[in-house]
């Protein structure tokens, strides 16, 4: 609850800094040390939490649990990265800086309350606050006819997307009476009526958008690609990782114990989501697109988790999206460097700039699933629970399968930079300072490899 | 805590290196190895040592070292192999030597786990770290057509790397605990299961076995990875990373599907059979040796892995030798082959010839390991390959006399091709082999240690089989 409530400051205070803060490289700083604060807070709250006893708000509409919290910070550290990593690289996107920083803000805050949420009138509170900004984020670059174009697509689709999480949540308190997601689980399988089941479907389709899950997955590229690239950053991981624990959170507390009715459907989800992903992203010739479509071959293992509905892949949830965040902001970071986003025009990076070369191979080693990478414990950890489940080896080896297919786009990436000649145009020199939040991200990255508990301690 | 440090010495090594150029790297390097190539002989000295530590409690999987004979005999292979190649290839420019040390010391690292893991997680994690070095020596160093060759190498063993993978989680579920990766219980739960099951849990993991060794028809990546990639790195695949399959196969397949491997022994040794005819006919019809050694290496893989698929204790010990003595002797082969490289300038047999007038002392170390390599009386090889056929014959398999007679015709072959090569290379006309130095100092020294060690293991094999003893009786009661 503190975090909510900091976030909403920090948000605001942010708003007043555009004002009175003309310089864009003070707002950088400034939003960058309250993004630090505000993780303060976090740690702080989940230092102060009873492991045992969650803590209830709003009349029991808000259950914040120590996995709540535990989430809450990572996503929060994640984003600080992301403030480090690319803060001076939003400068650059238009005027007014403090206004995106205090969007970003409102965005952590959406995620605090899908992250705790009890009730799915905090669901689609919480759903609206993490969307709507990015609406405005998409299209931040106003001049740019793609980046509006981006905009008022994703508006439109996101519109759409809510009108049926609304409907959604309507059929099911008609079957049920109730709007806590506990008081679903009451429904037993037996007496389940058809308004229960399609509002389930409805719920399914609406998170399958808002995770970009084939074939609700069609608008994606073409926002990602027409965003400003320092915004597809945050929002093909953050906030992605939030729209997912809303899924994991509905899906496993409420309908856990339907898991039959609906798991075969979310599993061809699954399986498209994985197919369409990674084959599309062979094709692509832009590195931003095939990150884009990387994004959804990697939502593809997310929803093992969800579908798995057990211990295992709940840990692996909060593994995954810290792993897939990390390494997709570093890559990110360094793609923002070049002012060429094909392909070629990472040939020969590893003459013109070993170190960023090499750790942009370490991101992509982790995004494909190598061992001692954060990338490979992420899918590890997903797949045990899909396997655990029982029921999905098929599914399991099908996704192994595409973790393959994955290599060959990431690793293209790889052999352009070390093995083919070229050089590069670079927007700037790269800074010693950089250089060293990008090699400390690598040592997170491993980290996260060698030492998954590390990430896991607390819940 | 000898074991870890067997990992930790290259893997440190190799980190350092990187920021190291010039001779530094290849002096640390060459440090690197001398030590773990003394701490594998302490292990191998010792009976049977282990290390243990929790690593993910919450998976289930520790930090669990084994080092038996066979572990420590692998350990010690890799330490020779390492040291013998760093000494012969010193005087070898090569561009950016920092990295390439170091990536040379990272996948001695990752080969290392591989045959000291004593739980699954670990091993997987290993099997992979072995590969990224590799491919990125390959591709970076390697010949014209190394992008698109390293890269079908590096798919095809990350395929099946992933399968095994599900088979290793699916087998870790079956009891799940805090150990539920470690040797013991894999093969407990692997063991309990229906034939039924074992039955398709063999190919998930076997597959991935098969493409590292690699069995027909998984082989296609090899002759041209074996081409492409600089010698020094040839000589790590095929001494080494080969023996991290048929080591897998030994530790991680036999004992933990024993029912799957008998419904499927006789399928796996007649494609492996089928591998050494068809490999040693391709090889007599190659012309460049580099391709022609490849193609051998499978031919002598096959008769391997057909051995191990026999069950009988005489096979398997064979095997235990063979393994040894095949890398010592390929390691030897492919010096020879970038000594000859280096100073003539092509690998064409059609070209080459007459080494014997102009450098003689190459021609003798030649046709010494070629011998070897064919298993004649007196060296190693023949030790091996001999159990290796007793084996084979002694098997329950009711085709067990077809398998001795079809693999017997795929060593004939071997003599001719290999024969062949050494008459062509060695002898004849002095075409193109006017300008020779003989053998330097340092390989001298590389190809004086691998000669020593065939004769020796030729006329004395007792050492390796008394280290492997213990192993067979473990997996073959």
């Amino acid at each position: 609850m503190k975090a909510i409530i900091a976030a909403t400051l920090i948000g605001v205070v942010l708003m007043f800094t555009g004002i009175l803060v003309k310089e864009k490289k003070s707002a950088v700083t400034i939003a960058t040390v309250l993004l630090f604060l505000l993780l303060g807070v976090n740690v702080w709250e989940l230092v102060s939490a009873d492991v045992n006893a969650p803590q209830m708000y709003f009349n029991n509409m808000l259950r914040i649990d120590s996995y709540a919290l535990w989430f809450n910070t990572m996503m929060t550290g994640c984003t600080f990265l992301y403030a480090l990593l690319v803060g001076k690289e939003v400068a650059k996107v238009g005027t007014h800086v403090a206004d995106y920083f205090a969007l970003i803000s409102f965005i952590l805050c959406g995620i605090y309350l899908l992250s705790g949420y009890n009730n799915m009138l905090i669901l689609f509170i919480g759903i609206e606050i993490l969307s709507i900004p990015q609406y405005i984020l998409a299209g931040s670059d106003k001049k740019n006819l793609k980046s509006s174009e981006a905009s008022l697509k994703y508006f439109l689709m996101g519109a759409f997307s809510t009108g049926i999480l609304l409907m959604g949540i309507t059929l099911l308190y008609g079957a049920t009476g109730s709007f806590d997601i506990i008081g679903f689980t009451f429904l037993q399988s037996a007496e389940l009526n058809p308004l229960a089941l399609a509002g389930i479907l409805f719920l399914m389709v609406a998170l399958s958008f808002k995770v970009s899950a084939a074939p609700f997955h069609i608008w994606t590229p073409d926002v990602y690609d027409g965003t400003p690239t320092p915004f597809t950053a945050f929002m093909a991981t953050v906030v992605k990782a939030g729209a997912f624990i809303a899924f994991l959170r509905l899906f496993s507390v409420a309908f856990g114990s339907l898991s039959s009715h609906w798991m075969m459907i979310l599993a061809i989800i699954t399986a498209l989501t994985l197919l369409i992903g990674n084959i599309t992203a062979v094709f692509q010739q832009s590195v931003k697109r095939m990150l884009a479509y990387s994004s959804i071959a990697q939502a593809g293992f997310m929803l093992f988790a969800i579908i798995a509905v057990n211990a295992t892949a709940w840990q692996g949830m909060i593994i995954y999206a810290v792993a897939y965040s990390v390494a997709t902001i570093g890559v990110f970071a360094v793609l923002m460097k070049l002012k060429d986003y094909t392909y070629d025009g990472f040939n020969g990076l590893a003459r013109k700039e070993p170190a960023l070369a090499f750790f942009t191979t370490i991101f992509l080693l982790s995004l494909a699933g190598i061992p001692l990478t954060g990338g490979f414990m992420a899918k590890f950890f997903v797949l045990q629970a899909a396997v655990e489940q029982g029921s999905l080896l098929w599914l399991v080896i099908f996704g192994l399968l595409m973790a393959a297919v994955s290599a060959y786009y990431y690793f293209r990436v790889i052999i352009a930079m070390y093995f083919k000649e070229g050089t590069p145009e670079l927007h700037a020199e790269v800074s010693g300072g950089e250089k060293f939040l990008l090699a400390m991200t690598c040592v997170l990255v491993i980290l996260i490899g060698v030492a998954p508990q590390l990430f896991l301690n607390n819940i | 805590m000898l074991l870890t440090l067997l990992i930790l010495i290259p893997l440190l090594a190799g980190a350092v290196s990187f920021a190291i150029n010039g001779n530094g790297a290849k002096g640390l390097a060459l440090v690197s190895s001398l030590a773990t190539l003394a701490i594998s002989g302490i292990i191998c000295d010792a009976d049977v040592t282990s290390f243990s530590t929790p690593w993910i409690p919450r998976l289930g999987t520790q930090f669990s070292l084994l080092g038996d004979g066979m572990s420590s005999m692998l350990c010690l292979l890799t330490g020779i192999v390492m040291t013998v190649v760093i000494i012969a290839i010193w005087n070898k420019e090569v561009e950016r030597p920092g990295a390439f040390y170091g990536l040379m010391l990272l996948s001695q690292a990752g080969i290392t786990g591989v045959f000291l893991a004593y739980d699954a997680l670990l091993f997987y994690f290993f099997w992979e770290l072995a590969l990224i070095p590799v491919y990125f020596l390959c591709s970076q160093w390697g010949g014209e057509k190394r992008i698109p060759v390293t890269f079908k190498f590096f798919v095809y063993t990350f395929v099946g790397s992933l399968i095994m993978l599900a088979a290793l989680i699916y087998l870790s579920l079956q009891s799940p605990g805090a150990d539920a990766y470690s040797w013991q219980n894999i093969v407990r739960a692997g063991s309990s299961l229906p034939a039924s099951e074992q039955k398709w849990l063999f190919w998930m993991i076997f597959i991935a076995f098969a493409i590292k060794m690699p069995i027909f028809p998984f082989h296609t990546w090899q002759p041209d990875a074996y081409e492409q990639s600089p010698t020094p790195v040839t000589i790590i695949l095929s001494a080494l990373m080969v023996k991290m399959g048929m080591f897998a196969v030994i530790r991680w397949l036999l004992p933990v599907v024993p029912e799957g491997v008998a419904f499927w022994s006789d399928t796996v040794i007649t494609l492996s059979i089928v591998g050494i005819v068809y490999a040693s006919l391709l090889a007599i019809v190659q012309t460049d040796i580099k391709r022609l050694v490849a193609y051998s290496s499978i031919a002598h893989m096959g008769l391997m892995c057909a051995a191990a698929f026999a069950n009988t204790h005489s096979g398997m010990h064979g095997l235990m030798v063979q393994m040894f003595n095949h890398g010592i002797n390929i390691t030897g082969m492919w010096l020879l082959v970038h000594m000859v490289e280096q100073r003539w300038g092509t690998r064409d047999m059609t070209r080459l010839g007459g080494m014997a007038s102009t450098a003689p002392q190459m021609a003798i170390a030649l046709v010494i390991i070629s011998v070897a390599n064919v298993a004649l009386p007196l060296t190693n090889g023949f030790i091996g390959e001999f159990m290796l056929f007793n084996g084979l014959f002694e098997s329950q398999s009711p085709y067990h006399i077809t398998f001795m007679v079809v693999a017997g015709l795929g060593i004939i072959l071997g003599a001719v091709y290999t024969l062949n090569m050494v008459q062509r290379t060695a002898y004849g006309n002095a075409t193109e082999m006017v300008v020779a130095k003989d053998l330097t100092a340092n390989e001298y020294l590389g190809l004086g240690v691998i000669i020593a060690l065939i004769l020796f293991l030729g006329v004395y094999p007792k050492p390796l089989l008394e280290l492997t003893a213990g192993a067979v009786n473990q997996i073959i009661p």
